[in-house]
């Protein structure tokens, strides 16, 4: 029972990783670009979502539909004005560029909202209870769960079927066919930043209401750990980012409840360590040999 | 004439690196005499020499080697902590404070060695963007391994307790009378004597500059820059691709060591959270800055870098903003193809192909 | 009952053609029954083939016909599914690419593999990694033997690249030297690991007839030269007829004939395979 109960909370958390790694394989999958800025625009759907259900008193939805917006307006401006300019840059070049909107997002937080803590709602209380009260279920660790398995599905199935789906696969597996072919591939690299974003807006809200404070840097370490987990499925892959962030929140949980705190990211950036060792290209990647 | 022109334009930039450092350290080190630094800046200079080594070492595994490393700052830590753990026990053994910083540099290149072998036997085999995840993975965990040591050392010689579920405590090391603590788990390392001094960080520099300098020159480093260029000719040529990555992998991770200790002898306490992965990110910002696999260029932005940041000191609370948009633009006045076509425009340059012509003439 | 084996598929010496010069000594080359599987297809298969110390063979047939495959295949890039290679009597077997190159075989590459950011005379350093060697710390700390072993590199180099007159060029960056450059650029990298077999993989591609007739002229120069042996793919049957002695073709991943220029010209299956069948009128 005890078991169990860590069990749920590390689907909670992976939940959340697999939310922000979907983001992460999205951008990377098709732009080939590691988006470091990609934990500073939860950390943005943070501090927006905050203001809106706290200053103007929207309701929750409202608040997250709000913060999706300016998340998605934010990500396709940085973009346009920071990523497409690189396009043909080497990729070193785009990273450090990201690294450098990353600083830039989290400083310009830093001045408008101070760098101390701001405690953040729960956004749904209550919880399920079961066996008689020996295991209860918090009402947000369902719909968070829910909410990740709906996305990932709704992202395979507009990535597989749509046309704009379509479009982004064959941008990422080559950029200059897909232009000959008449896709505007910049158009298709600004709807994957728009999709990415506004899931880092979900993710964000679902974030700080589990850790329930909010801070200019909430973002980085759940930012590097989705990455970790994209990796971990197989970066460029949806199921596999999914996979993959559950899997890291259920380890993360473990390792912190049966091993020990002190050392629980330790344990799983070495489980990482091993999986690629194994399966170089994450678990559900492919591994594609260089053609000589 | 002809005897000077017989001579390599390489050989003449790697001359000028190595005159041009040792001038700067001419000047800073007579300015720092007379007083003429603010104390501010004076307490930057062993931090630069560190950063210095750690942009070199870096460009040897980014620029060189051609691999992506986001935990560079991880064997600076194992250096700064293997060093410091020797500089504290020798403290009684060895009065001379230069001859423990020497030995504390090289245990710790040592130990940062040993960390680059062990994750570099297996990391190796992956590719790109996987092996950056896995060093930035072996910067986490350094971090939070070290947070777990707790050491102390008296008259028996060094206690060591691994402190994985935060059970143990300092009183658990069991030191005798005059022992003293030298890592306590997360507080870090405390009581430090700092022994680096300027002189010994300029030194390290040069060390470190020859080291790679005639590496990238000699048979070694036409290998490692060969199996970056194109592993499949590099290995139809009968180049050992294991090896040689090995090798550079850990020459940058000793060298990263050198400079962590250095670093960690600087100061009075550490803690093994300076050494996370915005310092490796920090790093690999001098490395790409100053131009990959261009030495000159590492050491030049890397002490710009850790000026400038001071030097924005009255912006105060501007300073990190202003940074991150230098930074954005450097990035993008560099590698954005239409910028850069706008500055050729300004100023017409010279392409590659005449100047191989008029060599050949 | 036990089948009699049947003499050819045991071992059979199904040579191209070897130059009379080379008859009484061991082959350089021995491929026998050498095949490859991806998956389920088969891209080679019972391959054989013969290289006598000293000759230029040349190895065609139609696009997706296998010969990469089978440059792949001796070079180690592939492992073999089946077969076994001998070079100068050694059997490769589980070798890699490095070792084989060691033992003696170099090779270029259809789309052009150099180390562009490094200049030319550093590629032919590249290309005797091998044969001019001391270590890296005589190397870093610039001890006699590397001032030594670098001068002979250097000398060597200059020498390699005179073959193409390109001495000239020596401090000019790989990647930006015009497309035939690169190819003999290749050719003398290739040299460089003192191979006694050279594998060139359509050398002529992209050149002019000016510089493919120039081409001819140094394979067999440096086939005199070096006293090794050449195997090229090549779709310029200028080239091919005239400079080999031996010609192999494969179709489909096998080997539909073998001979001498004049015996390939005139052989059926070859027309065919390259022309299609003849209507029957």
């Amino acid at each position: 029972m005890v078991f169990l109960s860590y069990l749920i909370s590390g689907i909670s958390l992976g939940s959340v990783y697999a939310m922000i790694a979907l983001g992460y394989t999205m951008v990377y999958g098709i732009a080939k670009m590691l988006n470091f800025a990609h934990g500073d625009v939860i950390m943005v759907g943070g501090y927006v979502s905050l203001i809106a259900m706290t200053s103007w008193g929207l309701p929750v939805w409202a608040a997250v539909v709000v913060a999706m917006v300016a998340c998605t307006v934010l990500g396709v401006v940085i973009e346009g004005l920071a990523y497409r300019p690189l396009r043909s840059a080497p990729s070193l070049a785009v990273l450090i560029t990201a690294i450098g909107v990353s600083y830039f997002l989290q400083n310009s937080a830093q001045l408008i909202f101070s760098p101390n803590p701001k405690s953040y709602p729960v956004i749904i209380n209550g919880s399920l209870s079961l066996f008689g009260g020996k295991l209860t279920i918090s009402y947000i660790s369902l719909v968070t769960f829910l909410v990740c398995v709906i996305i990932m599905i709704a992202l395979t199935l507009f990535t597989s079927r749509s046309k704009m789906g379509k479009a982004m696969r064959a941008v990422s597996e080559d950029k200059g066919a897909a232009q000959l072919m008449g896709i505007n591939v910049n158009r298709t690299i600004s709807m994957t930043f728009a999709i990415g974003s506004a899931l880092a807006a979900v993710a964000g809200v679902f974030l700080c209401s589990s850790y329930t404070t909010l801070m200019p840097t909430t973002g980085s370490m759940p930012g590097i750990k989705a990455f970790t987990a994209a990796v971990f499925g197989g970066i460029g892959s949806i199921p596999g980012a999914f996979l993959g962030g559950l899997l890291l929140g259920i380890i993360e949980a473990m390792a912190k409840a049966y091993i020990s705190t002190n050392i629980s990211n330790a344990i799983v950036f070495a489980v990482l360590i091993v999986v690629l060792l194994v399966r170089p290209a994450g678990l559900l990647g492919k591994y594609v040999p260089e053609k000589v | 004439m002809s005897k000077l022109k017989s001579i390599k334009k390489t050989t003449l930039v790697d001359f000028a690196t190595y005159i041009g450092v040792i001038i700067a350290f001419i000047i800073v080190n007579t300015l720092k005499n007379d007083g003429a630094l603010t104390r501010s800046f004076t307490g930057q200079l062993i931090p630069i020499c560190c950063y210095v080594v750690m942009a070199i070492s870096l460009n040897l595994t980014v620029g060189v080697l051609g691999e992506l490393s986001l935990g560079h700052a991880g064997f600076m830590s194992v250096g700064a902590f293997s060093g410091i753990i020797a500089a504290m026990s020798l403290q009684t053994v060895i009065p001379s404070p230069v001859l423990r910083l020497i030995i504390a540099i090289i245990v710790g290149a040592f130990f940062a060695a040993i960390a680059g072998v062990i994750i570099g036997i297996p990391v190796l085999r992956l590719r790109g963007d996987y092996l950056a995840i896995v060093t930035l993975a072996f910067g986490e965990i350094i971090k939070e391994v070290i947070n777990c040591l707790i050491v102390g050392v008296d008259s028996n010689g060094l206690h060591v307790i691994f402190n994985a579920f935060g059970s143990k405590s300092v009183s658990d090391l069991n030191l005798l009378e005059g022992g003293v603590m030298i890592i306590k788990g997360a507080q870090g390392a405390t009581g430090v004597k700092a022994i680096s001094t300027f002189t010994v960080g300029f030194i390290l520099i040069m060390i470190t500059l020859v080291i790679v300098l005639n590496l990238i020159r000699s048979r070694s480093g036409r290998a490692i820059m060969a199996l970056r260029d194109n592993r499949i000719a590099a290995e139809s040529v009968g180049i050992n691709i294991t090896k040689y990555k090995l090798m550079a992998f850990v020459i940058s991770s000793a060298l990263a060591g050198a400079a962590g200790a250095l670093y960690g002898l600087n100061f009075s306490s550490l803690m093994s959270s300076k050494f996370n992965f915005n310092t490796s990110i920090l790093i690999l910002v001098y490395v790409v800055l100053g131009g990959l696999g261009n030495i000159w260029g590492s050491i030049i932005s890397a002490v710009i870098l850790t000026i400038l940041p001071e030097a924005l000191r009255g912006f105060e609370d501007y300073r990190m903003l202003i940074y991150a948009i230098v930074l954005i633009l450097v990035m993008l006045a560099t590698n954005s193809p239409q910028i850069k076509n706008l500055v050729e425009k300004i100023i017409p340059r010279r392409k590659k192909g005449e100047e191989a012509d008029e060599e050949a003439a | 009952m036990k089948k009699p084996l049947d003499a050819k598929s045991v071992w059979a010496p199904s040579n191209a053609f070897i130059p009379e010069r080379d008859l009484d000594k061991t082959p350089i080359l021995e491929a026998r029954h050498l095949g490859i599987d991806f998956g389920g297809l088969t891209a080679v298969d019972d391959f054989n083939l013969t290289i006598g110390k000293t000759e230029i063979a040349g190895l065609i047939g139609p696009n997706g016909a296998g010969k990469t495959t089978v440059f792949n295949l001796l070079t180690k890039v592939y492992q073999p599914t089946r077969g076994t290679i001998l070079l100068d009597g050694v059997d490769t077997h589980g070798m890699s690419t490095v070792q084989v190159n060691k033992l003696g075989i170099a090779r270029t590459f259809q789309n052009i593999r150099l180390f562009n950011s490094l200049t030319v005379e550093e590629n032919v350093k590249i290309g005797m990694h091998n044969s001019i060697t001391y270590s890296s710390i005589e190397g870093i700390l610039r001890m006699p033997r590397y001032w030594k072993y670098e001068k002979i590199a250097h000398e060597r180099a200059m020498e390699l690249l005179s073959i193409f007159n390109m001495e000239g060029m020596a401090n000019a960056q790989a990647g930006s030297l015009p497309y035939g450059a690169q190819r003999r650029l290749e050719i003398v990298r290739a040299l460089a690991s003192n191979p006694s077999l050279l594998l060139l993989d359509e050398p002529a591609a992209g050149m002019n007839p000016s510089e493919t007739a120039e081409l001819m002229e140094n394979i067999r120069h440096i086939r005199d030269l070096f006293h090794i042996a050449i195997i090229l793919i090549e779709h310029d049957m200028n080239l091919v007829m005239g400079v080999c002695e031996g010609i192999c073709v494969l179709n489909f991943g096998k080997v539909i004939a073998k001979g001498n220029p004049e015996q390939i010209q005139a052989n059926p299956a070859v027309i065919e395979a390259y022309l299609g069948k003849k209507k029957e009128a």
